[in-house]
Formats: structure tokens, C-alpha cells, sequence
């Protein structure tokens, strides 16, 4: 996704937006931001006195000017909502296409035919062979196979799915890894998800999110507020006009007033509100995670609990292979060199984390397979072992080398006549006990020794740990393995706690517990086993390639299958929620410096000795050049700072994993603080840039 | 200038508060949460009480029951009050044989206690019986200001439960406040008082030839048992017209210091009540140092002012209208804390204030009350500007907002708005109605700035169930005596409401724990956030009135000019 990143301002999208600003002067989608459409409304009202008194014969360019302003406040709020829409767009289009999608090779009477996992629907028949990834949800309906679910269960071995009785369900994203079998689809794909996402994105049919519309709420109540505030102002005005010179109904017109009224409310948030709703769900797409609602989104950032899976997210998901451990009497070159031999054709990350061993530990290079004549033995359902014959023709050394489960090795070299150490009996159940798997190794029906294949931890995983705690966000691990391992791993990830043994009900129960103790949690899932706890879960995260049954209980989906990629979930949830928080302290704030912009201008004749100069023009601390210029300009600042601010709304305010109270402090003091100060800063500028120009 | 001896008794006054507030806080809390510790006797009368009214102070209320307990009590409040007034003339204990109470007055009367606020369109002793003063007034001072606690109380209990439904009895609390918190103190204090020189008797007034040989009527009457209520329930209605201003009422300086002592310890102790049964005494002392900080500023801004020269008269420190016996500082002292704490009652009349010192008390009450503010009231108006300032806060930290582990979300903000919306809706409307209509300016006895603060004090000190006047305006008239009583029912019930359906809200909600990345709000950063707030929303809302008003007029007056 990262390459189709596109600029901040990209032409097309910025050319479309613009269009867009207009269209959506449509008063239905104006009044979807009640404090834009008070804007709009009071500009028409002072486009309409401006043109009643125009046909009376009387032109003010100074009304003209701020109508126009109004209006620009107007289609700057519009023009942001439209540029956020249209990165949305651009992102999701790109999104579909640049989506790898799994393939599926369909059945169409008696040809196959190659066809993406999306285009697969109900009662479509699919053919899978060994290393096909199953595309979708569906039931064998010939052959048999054994399949590598470690996707959806957690477990690495393999199980078998063959035609008819209980074990002929199989998942999508699990992937054949012998023999081949015939699938018939039972689930459509999970392309809604896209089109749930696109909707996020698309203004006309986005919800709004609950904390949005808590803001708005505030918002609309500030605006009712300050509308009370003016026309209230208007009749406190009047009743000092004996004291002026000048009536009321010049220096406190109507088009002042709605001047005012407008500086006054939210405009800067509340114009920006949508641009940053939109561009929340752009930024989480540009992850490769899509939402299906915006609340979601949200709740990422309250998450207080994580839970997760050991396997595939702190763990690599597959074991690896980390010791040898020789029977009596063999050399530990001889059983590294019997085991890399079995595994040079064994594709898996098994096998090859053996060959890996084996030249690390003892310098055994891989050798050149056709070399060495041998003829490989592929691990099949049935054998439960793969190895590798050697019968070299010009009569040299003959070997059978098998390794496999210690059941199936002891079956295997017993039945030969071979026989089967108790000290490797017991080895293998040392290693089983402390939460590994072991492999047995056996050479011309003799059991040479033990593997162990170890978990191992994801490289970099502690430090996001680290991060998550700081953020004050704690982390369970939930595992199958025994205490002791779990414990190992648990330290060695750096996860808070741990659920060792844990059954798939577990999960669910644990996350009951958690929000009965009042925390929100969230959950990275995969298999269909997840699905209650996912389901259950405040956030719920399905894989990619998890189950069908997981990507529906869940209300995120990450396309990349990457477990970590929570933490830039509530980054995102949490960035929403402070730009919002940020620009609306910002936006109240500004309202000082206006005051002491308009309130003087406005009250300026009363008490007057000469023009313009009473008594409460001692407010006008920023010595603002005429009552006309001082209204001018802080209409025209605040339609600016809109647009100024939109970069700010589609980024997103900066996000850094501190504690809540480093947060707010900084916070504070750039939009709260800063709020006070650049209105009074800015308005000076624009009263002197309007004075040189000779405007007012 | 400052004087010595004022700041050593301003400093005395603040660290009283200070040392006596979390004991009261503890006693309340005592009464509320630890019933196993209350005296025998007392729990006898309590339920004694319960059997008489047959009323079940067990039962568990919602808060829409809790809320319908509330508004049917001061509904019968009311019509029993006006009932009396209207009929006083054939009632016992009248022997001045005052006449039957004007309808509109009996209502405006009747509305003012009962919400709290106790303003006065009439003067208490050419007015109104023994008879209403005691069973009348008397009796709603005690209830107005339980009321008050029993609201707080709900929207406690809303906030700690976890995922309850009851908000409390409103019964049991309300017999609870009078019988163990309002009485004992109101009993004890009022013997103090009365060894100080209040009045307390039934017999009628004294008439007296002075030195110069000229007819005197002294009033007098049962004033030390009403007076001792009224100041510590944030009601203020005096027994006198001039109130605490009247020798009889408030006779030596020590009863004067008390009196302003008292009238803020009750909602001042509340936070530390509330501090304990939220379990965080240090949110406590957050909210009581925020509330300490806005009071002193407000009294720094008014004595500095007071203390200032006046461009019109060439003079500081001014005495026209003042307390004369204790001095321009106590009188400023006074005025600040009776509008800070939603009192009402003064020692000396806000109109001859200097401008700026009308501006900060003015201030104080538009603010919403919110200063210490009223009994209950103060706090749980506090808690709606809390409310706010936790959701914007909590945006800012990424994060749906929270308080005390209670999620915010678009309900609470809604009526918390609504809280915020009602009170300034009667100050800015009402006045403006005021401002508009003949009937309005005709009771008006200054005309410019002086005038126009008049009436924005006035619908100020209404909304926020002040109930201290600035006088120079004539309020007996039906205009003000029915607008001043809704802009009261608004000011109280706009509220209370509010507040009850919040607490109904957050009881249903679970309770998240605190965690690194949840916001704190009992450190310095939320205290500066939340003045900012309060401050913020207060002047945007008002700023464009007080320039009008006290600040033009204070502008004017810098240039020599009077009115």
C-alpha cells in the first residue's frame, strides 16, 4: 500500500474537491454540520439584506466583503470535508486492487480455471493440491489431505480433512500440505468488507462515531449558546443608543452581528469535523486494515487489554528447530547430517529450520540433491514421516533416513525390527514437557535421536510491548503450552500476563472477566475458534488469511495478516479522538482574541466624546486600525484558518506512546495556549495587510 | 491602600476554610456512609420521622423517581408557602397584623425559598408574619438546602456505583441532611449568634422615642433560629430588609466573620464528602483549590478596586452603602463569597460597590454558582463544567473520556450543555425581555451602565438561586416578580434535571479502571484545564453584558464620568 501513497495534495483529488465544495452547498448535506449550516444560513440572510438594500439604492462594500467571506467560511468547511473524501476514494480504489488476493483453481465442468478467492461463490468447486492455499470456507467433497491449520488453530501439526464424516470442513487461508482434495464452497468471501469500509470514507453515507456525535452535540450547544449571546448583544446595544451618535443599526447591523456570530461559534472544528472523521479510516486503511464501522476505530483507542494468541503473533508461527539430541552412541555430526538429509527437499518451515540447524551447528552445507541420487519420501497423511532413500547405483553407502512423530517413528522402527532407545522414549518426553515438539530421527530402522523444535519469539516484539505499556495498554498472551513454557516465553516477549493451557473457551471467558472489570479489550484472532472471543472482544482483529467465521466476528480485518499491527489500529483510534479534542480547545480558544476584535468595534460609538472613540475601546488590545477592519479581519481569520488547518485534520494531530498526563500537556499547551495566541497575532496581520490595501 | 490588618484576616479566613472543610466533609460523610456511628437517639427521631410520613426510605429509586420525589416535594413547598402567605391575616403569631400577602409577591416569595434562592421583593418585617418566617421560610431554608445535598448525592451514588440502577431515596436523604447535618449546626450556631446579640423572640416590635425625642419601631422577632439556617444553607433571605446589615442581625464583628465563614463551610465541606465517597481526596482538593483560587481572585480584583481612587470623587475606599461598623474590606469580603457560594445574603448593598467589584460579583453567580456555590448545588454545578472539561480533555489525550472511571459520552455531554444553556438563557433572554418592555425599564432607578446592571444582576442572581439584589431596582412589580420567579424554577429545576438524568446515565455504566493512558483529573494540569474552561465559557457567554454593564461603567467612571 505504502507505494500507492499518495501526496498530501494530489492535483486530481485537490481539482475534484474544489468541484465538490460547490455541490455541497446542497442545503440536505449542509445540514448534516448544524454549525456550517448556521454559517450558511447567516450569510444568506446577509446576502439578502445585502441585496434589499442594494435595490434601495444603497451599496456597502464592506457588507460585501464580509457576505463574501461568509460564504468563503462556507466552502472552506465543504472544500476540507471533499479532500478528505477524495484521499478516502483514492485510498480504497487502490486498496481493491493492490489486495493480494488468494487464488482458487475452479472447476468449471471438467476444466480448471484460475480465479481469484473473491470472484468464488456458494456451490463453486475448487480443486486443491498440495501447497494451495484453500481459498474459502468450504466441505471436501473428494479425496483426503492433511492440512497445515496453524492459521486458524494455533497448532502446527497437521490434521487430516477427507470427504464425508466430521473432518471434511475446511477453512480458508489453511493450506494443503499432501495429497490433493476437491472443495465446494460454502461461504461467500468476505469482499463486504471492502464495501463496508468504502462507506466510511464516503460522506453521504457515513455514520457519524458515538464521540463524534458527543463533540457535535457540544458544539450545537456552544453555537445555541453564542446565538443567544448576539441577539441578545443587539438589544443590550439598543438600549444605550441615547448614549451614541451613531444608531445602532449601523455599527451593530445585522451583517456585523452574523459576522460575529460566526467568529464565535466552532466554525474552525466544526468545519473540519468530517475531513477528520474521513481521514481517520484513510489512515487506518493505509495499514491495510479495513473497519467495518467507525466505532470500532474508536474503541482501538480506549483498548486497556490486548490479547493474544502466542503462536503467529509473538511467536513465529511455526517451530523451528534448535537442538539435536543424539541417542547413545551417536555423534551429534551424524544425527545433524541424518536429519538435514531428510529435510533438503522438506519444504516446510520446519524442514527447513533443520537444514538451518544443521549448518549452523556442525558447518553441513546443503547438498545437491540430484547429486546424491536419493529418492524423497514427502510427509503424507497416513505415514505421519517424511525422509529421504538413498540408493546410490555405483554401489555406495545405502541410507533410509526417516524423521516423524516419536509414535510414528517407534511404529515405524519397531515393526522393522530396529530398535527404539527408553532414553530417547524419555528425551522426547523431557522436550514435550517443556512445551516443545520433538522429532525423531531414524537411519536404516535405527532411532539416531532426538530434534527439538522450539517456539521462537518474533525479533523486535518486546520493544512493541514496551510501547503498548506505555501507552497503558497491557498485554495477554494466551497459549496452549504448559506453564513452564509459557512462562519462559512469556518473559522472554515481555507480555504482562499469561493464560498457559488455555482451552479456545478461555479466551472468550478471559475477555468476560476483563470487561466485567470495566476494561475495554481487544483481541487479534485468526481461527474459527476465535470467532465468540473476537465477537466478544471491544476491538476485534481478524487475519486476512484467519477463517471466514473469524473476519465476521471480528470488526477489523488486517490484510496483511501482521498480529502487531493493533498498535497502529489504536494509534489511529487515538489520533481521531485527539485532533478532534485538539482543534476544538483550539477553535474555543480563538474566541478570545475575537472578542476583543469585535467587542470594541462593535461598542466603539457608545460614550463616544469623538467618532468611534468610547470608552470600551480601551478592549482593543490589538490596536486594530478601524471598527470595519477589526470585523474584517477576524471574519476573514477565522474563514482561513480552515483551510489552514485542514493539512493538520487529514494528517492527524502527532501521536506519541506517552502517558496520559505528558499527552494533555502538550496538547494543551500548542492548541489550548497557542489557540489564545494566534488569533490575536494573525487578525493584526490581516487588519494591516486590509488597511495597506485600502479595503475598509 | 491595603491594610494590614485586612490581609492578616483575609489570610485567617482562608486557612479557617481550609482546616474546618475537610472535618465537615468528614462528618457528612459520617452521617451518609457510616450509619452504624450516628447517636441512638438521633436514628429514634429519624425513624420516628419515617413512621409519621409513612413514607418507605427504603426503597430504591431511579432517577426518574428520584427526580419525581424531588420536583412533587418543592412543588408542595411552593403552594404551601404561597397558601400561607396569601392567608397570613388569619394565621397565629402576626401581632404587627402584617395584611395578606399580593399573589405575585406570595409566589415570587414562595419560588425563592424553595429553590434556594431566597431573593426578596418584600422587606421581611413590614411584610410577613411570625408565623410565615417560621413555618414558612424558616422550614424551606432547611429543606431547600437538603434538597440541595440529597441531588449532590444521587449524582454521587450515580457515579460510583457500578452498573446499578438506584440513585438513593431522596426521602431518606433529605431527612438525613436536616436531621444530622442542618439542624445540629443551624441549633448550635444560632445559640452563638444569639450570645453575640441576634434577636429571638415572639414579642412584637419596640417602639422606642430616641435621644432626639423621635418615634423609633424597632423590629424585632424569632431572627437568630431563622438567621443561623440562612447562612449556612446558602439561602440568605434575611429576617430583616437590610439583612445582614441590620445591627440585630448581624451585631459584632466576630458575628460578621462568622457569618461569611458559614455561609460557605457546608458546599465547601461537601467536596471533601464527595471526595470520599468517589475515594479520591485528592480529586477533592482539586476542585476545592480551583474553587479556592477563583473565590480569592475574585475578592483580590474587588478589594484592589475598592482600594483604588475613584476619578469621581478623588477618593479610595470608598463607605457609601457599605458595611460602616467593619469597613470596606469585610463588606467586599462578603460580597464575594455570598455570590461565589449562592448566598444572597449581604452586609452591605452590591449597587454602591465600585463597578469592578460588581463585575466579579456579578461574575461569581453567572458563572452558574460553581464558587463553593450552593449547598449541594455548588458542587454538582461544579461537576457539569468537570463534565466538560474531561470530554475535551479526554479527546486530547486520544481517548473516549472518562470520569472517575465513568465514560462520557454524547448523553451526558447533551445535558450537561443543557445545565450550562439554562441559566445563561434566563440572564441574557430575561434581562433583554427586561430591557425591551416598559414594565421593565419603568423599575429602574438608574439610567446608563448603572441601570443596565441593575437588571443583569438582577436575572443573575435568579438564575443562579442567588438571591442577593443590587438594588435601585424596584422588583415588587408583577413584571419582575413573575419573570424573577421563572428565571428561579429555570435556574434551580434547569439543573437539577439535567444533573439527575446524568446521574441516571453514569449509574447504568461500568467503571474502567485507571490505567496509564487514562486521564487523571486530580493533578495541576486538569485544575488549569478546567478553570481555563470555566473561565472561557463563562466570559464568551457573558463578556459582551459585563462590558456593558459594570466595565463600561468603571471605564466611565476612570474618566470621571458617574451615573
Amino acid at each position: 500500500m505504502e507505494k500507492n501513497k499518495k501526496g498530501l495534495f494530489d492535483k486530481a483529488i485537490i481539482k475534484q474537491a474544489i468541484i465538490d465544495s460547490f455541490t455541497k452547498m446542497n442545503p440536505k448535506l449542509l445540514m448534516k454540520n448544524p454549525v456550517i449550516f448556521m454559517v450558511a444560513i447567516g450569510a444568506l440572510l446577509s446576502s439578502f439584506l445585502f441585496v434589499e438594500s442594494l435595490v434601495r439604492g444603497y451599496y456597502s462594500g464592506f457588507n460585501l466583503q464580509i457576505i463574501l467571506w461568509l460564504w468563503f467560511t462556507v466552502l472552506f468547511a465543504n472544500f476540507a470535508e471533499a479532500v478528505a473524501e477524495g484521499r478516502g476514494k483514492a485510498q480504497s480504489d487502490s486498496l481493491k486492487n493492490a489486495r493480494t488476493t488468494t487464488t482458487g483453481r475452479k472447476l468449471q465442468g471438467n476444466k480448471e480455471v484460475i480465479v481469484s478467492a473473491i470472484d468464488l461463490r456458494v456451490g463453486d468447486v475448487v480443486v486443491c493440491e498440495t501447497g494451495d492455499v484453500i481459498p474459502a470456507d468450504g466441505e471436501v467433497i473428494e479425496g483426503i489431505a492433511s492440512v497445515d491449520e496453524s492459521a486458524i488453530t494455533g497448532e502446527s501439526a497437521p490434521v487430516i480433512r477427507e470427504s464425508g464424516g466430521d473432518r471434511s470442513a475446511v477453512t480458508g487461508g489453511t493450506k494443503v500440505i499432501s495429497d490433493k482434495i476437491v472443495i465446494k464452497i460454502t461461504t461467500n468471501p468476505g469482499d463486504t468488507f471492502l464495501d463496508r469500509m468504502i462507506s466510511l470514507v464516503e460522506s453521504a453515507t457515513r455514520k457519524k462515531t458515538p464521540n463524534e456525535i458527543a463533540l457535535s452535540i457540544l458544539l450545537s450547544g456552544l453555537s445555541i449558546i453564542f446565538l443567544l449571546v448576539v441577539i441578545t448583544l443587539r438589544i443590550f446595544i439598543d438600549f444605550y443608543q441615547p448614549y451614541s451618535k451613531i444608531p445602532s443599526s449601523e455599527f451593530a447591523s445585522i451583517t456585523i452581528l452574523v459576522a460575529l456570530l460566526v467568529c464565535l461559534i466552532p466554525t474552525t472544528i466544526g468545519g473540519l469535523l468530517s475531513a477528520i472523521g474521513i481521514s481517520g479510516m484513510d489512515r487506518l486503511m493505509s495499514h491495510n486494515v479495513i473497519a467495518t464501522s467507525g466505532r470500532a476505530v474508536e474503541a482501538a483507542g480506549d483498548i486497556d487489554v490486548l490479547l493474544l494468541d502466542k503462536t503467529g503473533t509473538i511467536t513465529l508461527g511455526n517451530r523451528m528447530a534448535s537442538e539435536f539430541y543424539p541417542a547413545d552412541g551417536v555423534s551429534q555430526e551424524r544425527i545433524g547430517d541424518a536429519a538435514q538429509l531428510s529435510s533438503l527437499s522438506d519444504e516446510t518451515p520446519e524442514g527447513r529450520s533443520i537444514v538451518i540447524l544443521a549448518k549452523e551447528k556442525y558447518g553441513l552445507r546443503g547438498r545437491d540433491i540430484s547429486e546424491l541420487e536419493a529418492h524423497f519420501i514427502p510427509f503424507t497423511a497416513q505415514t505421519k514421516m517424511s525422509g529421504v532413500d538413498i540408493h546410490p547405483e555405483n554401489g555406495g553407502e545405502k541410507r533410509i533416513i526417516r524423521k516423524g512423530s516419536a509414535a510414528a517413528i517407534k511404529d515405524y522402527v519397531i515393526s522393522a525390527g530396529g530398535k527404539f532407545d527408553d532414553k530417547i522414549q524419555q528425551r522426547v518426553n523431557d522436550i514435550s514437557k517443556s512445551g516443545s515438539t520433538p522429532l525423531v530421527v531414524a537411519e536404516n530402522y535405527e532411532a539416531l535421536g532426538v530434534i527439538e523444535l522450539k517456539d521462537v519469539v518474533k525479533g523486535g516484539i518486546k520493544e512493541r510491548f514496551a510501547q503498548l505499556r506505555r501507552m497503558g495498554i497491557r498485554t495477554v498472551m494466551i497459549t496452549g503450552d504448559n506453564p513452564l513454557t509459557a512462562t519462559a516465553i512469556a518473559a522472554e516477549a515481555g507480555v504482562d500476563e499469561f493464560i498457559a493451557e488455555a482451552k479456545p473457551e478461555d479466551k472468550l471467558k478471559k475477555i468476560r472477566d476483563e470487561q466485567a472489570k470495566g476494561y475495554m479489550i481487544g483481541m487479534i484472532g485468526d481461527g474459527t475458534n476465535d470467532a465468540p472471543a473476537l465477537a466478544q472482544a471491544d476491538v476485534g482483529i481478524a487475519m486476512n488469511s484467519g477463517t471466514q467465521a473469524a473476519r465476521e466476528a471480528g470488526n477489523m480485518v488486517d490484510l496483511d495478516s501482521n498480529p502487531t499491527k493493533l498498535i497502529e489500529v489504536v494509534e489511529v483510534g487515538k489520533q481521531l479522538l485527539m485532533t478532534r479534542g485538539a482543534l476544538t480547545t483550539f477553535s474555543i480558544a480563538n474566541d478570545v482574541a475575537k472578542y476583543f476584535a469585535i467587542i470594541p468595534a462593535i461598542t466603539a460609538g457608545l460614550f463616544a466624546q469623538s467618532m468611534n472613540k468610547g470608552p470600551l475601546s480601551a478592549l482593543n488590545l490589538m490596536h486594530l486600525a478601524s471598527p470595519q477592519s477589526a470585523v474584517l479581519s477576524a471574519v476573514i481569520f477565522n474563514a482561513i484558518i480552515i483551510i489552514m488547518l485542514v493539512p493538520l485534520a487529514l494528517k492527524g494531530v502527532k501521536y506519541r506512546p506517552t502517558g496520559a498526563s505528558v499527552i494533555l500537556r502538550r496538547n494543551l499547551l500548542i492548541y489550548g495556549f497557542g489557540g489564545l495566541l494566534v488569533p490575536f497575532i494573525g487578525i493584526k496581520i490581516i487588519d494591516v495587510i486590509l488597511t495597506a490595501l485600502g479595503l475598509v | 491602600m491595603f491594610k494590614f490588618n485586612d490581609i492578616l484576616q483575609i489570610l485567617a479566613f482562608f486557612a479557617l476554610l481550609t482546616l474546618l472543610s475537610p472535618l465537615i466533609g468528614w462528618y457528612i460523610n459520617l452521617v451518609f456512609n457510616r450509619e452504624s456511628r450516628l447517636p441512638a437517639f438521633l436514628t429514634k427521631i429519624e425513624n420516628y420521622l419515617i413512621g409519621f410520613f409513612k413514607i418507605d426510605a427504603t426503597a430504591e429509586m431511579d432517577w426518574k423517581t428520584y427526580c419525581f420525589s424531588v420536583l412533587i416535594f418543592n412543588f408542595i413547598g411552593i403552594v404551601f408557602l404561597v397558601l400561607i402567605q396569601a392567608f397570613q391575616q388569619y394565621l397565629p403569631l402576626n401581632p404587627q397584623k402584617l395584611p395578606n400577602v399580593e399573589i405575585f409577591l406570595a409566589i415570587n416569595t414562595a419560588i425563592s425559598f424553595v429553590t434556594n434562592t431566597n431573593w426578596q421583593s418584600y422587606a421581611g418585617e413590614t411584610t410577613l408574619s411570625y408565623f410565615v418566617q417560621m413555618i414558612g421560610l424558616t422550614v424551606q431554608n432547611f429543606v431547600s438546602a437538603a434538597t440541595g445535598i440529597a441531588v449532590l448525592f444521587a449524582l454521587t451514588r450515580g457515579i460510583v456505583t457500578r452498573q446499578g440502577k438506584s440513585l438513593g431515596n431522596f426521602w431518606n436523604d433529605l431527612v438525613k441532611s436536616v436531621l444530622y447535618v442542618l439542624l445540629p449546626i443551624a441549633i448550635l450556631f444560632s445559640v452563638v449568634i444569639i450570645g453575640q446579640g441576634v434577636v429571638q423572640t415572639f414579642t412584637s416590635y419596640a417602639d422606642v422615642t430616641t435621644l432626639e425625642g423621635a418615634k423609633q419601631t424597632i423590629p424585632l422577632g424569632p431572627a437568630a433560629s431563622q438567621i443561623a439556617i440562612k447562612q449556612i444553607g446558602t439561602n440568605g433571605g434575611g429576617f430583616f430588609n437590610a439583612n445582614s446589615a441590620f445591627p440585630f442581625e448581624n451585631p459584632t464583628p466576630l458575628t460578621n466573620f462568622l457569618y461569611v465563614l458559614f455561609l460557605i463551610l457546608i458546599p465547601s465541606g461537601l467536596i471533601f464528602t464527595y471526595g470520599k465517597m468517589v475515594k479520591s481526596s485528592k480529586h477533592a482538593w482539586m476542585i476545592y483549590c480551583v474553587m479556592l483560587f477563583l473565590l480569592a481572585f475574585g475578592f483580590f480584583v474587588s478589594y484592589a478596586s475598592e482600594c483604588s481612587t475613584n476619578n469621581v470623587f478623588h477618593a479610595s475606599g470608598l463607605m457609601e452603602g457599605k458595611e460602616t461598623r467593619f469597613g470596606v474590606m469585610n463588606s467586599v469580603l462578603y460580597s464575594t463569597t455570598t455570590t461565589a457560594a449562592s448566598n444572597g445574603s449581604v452586609n452591605a448593598m452590591h449597587s454602591s460597590l465600585s463597578p469592578m467589584a460588581g463585575f466579579v460579583a456579578m461574575t461569581n453567580m453567572m458563572l452558574g454558582e460553581i464558587i463553593f456555590g450552593g449547598v449541594g448545588s455548588g458542587l454538582y454545578g461544579m461537576i457539569i463544567f468537570i463534565i466538560l472539561t474531561v470530554f475535551i480533555a479526554g479527546l486530547m489525550i486520544g481517548r473516549t473520556p472518562e470520569y472517575l472511571g465513568k465514560k462520557i459520552e454524547s448523553f451526558e455531554v447533551k445535558w450537561s450543555i443543557l445545565a450550562v444553556l439554562a441559566p445563561s438563557f434566563v440572564i441574557l433572554v430575561f434581562s433583554s425581555i427586561a430591557l425591551i418592555t416598559k414594565s421593565g425599564t419603568s423599575s429602574m432607578l438608574n439610567s446608563g451602565p448603572h441601570g443596565f446592571s441593575e437588571v443583569l444582576y438582577t436575572f443573575a442572581s435568579a438564575a443562579g438561586n442567588n438571591g442577593s439584589a443590587f438594588a435601585g431596582l424596584n422588583a415588587n412589580t408583577a413584571f419582575y416578580n413573575i419573570m424573577i420567579g421563572l428565571g428561579m424554577l429555570i435556574g434551580r429545576y434547569g439543573v437539577i434535571v439535567p444533573i439527575l438524568a446524568i446521574a441516571g446515565s453514569l449509574v447504568k455504566k461500568k467503571i474502567t479502571p485507571l490505567s496509564a493512558g487514562s486521564l487523571t483529573t486530580d493533578n495541576f494540569i486538569f485544575s488549569v484545564l478546567l478553570f481555563g474552561i470555566i473561565i472561557i465559557v463563562g466570559a464568551l457567554t457573558f463578556f459582551p453584558a459585563l462590558s456593558l454593564g459594570p466595565l463600561i461603567e468603571q471605564l466611565l467612571m476612570n474618566s470621571g464620568v458617574s451615573f
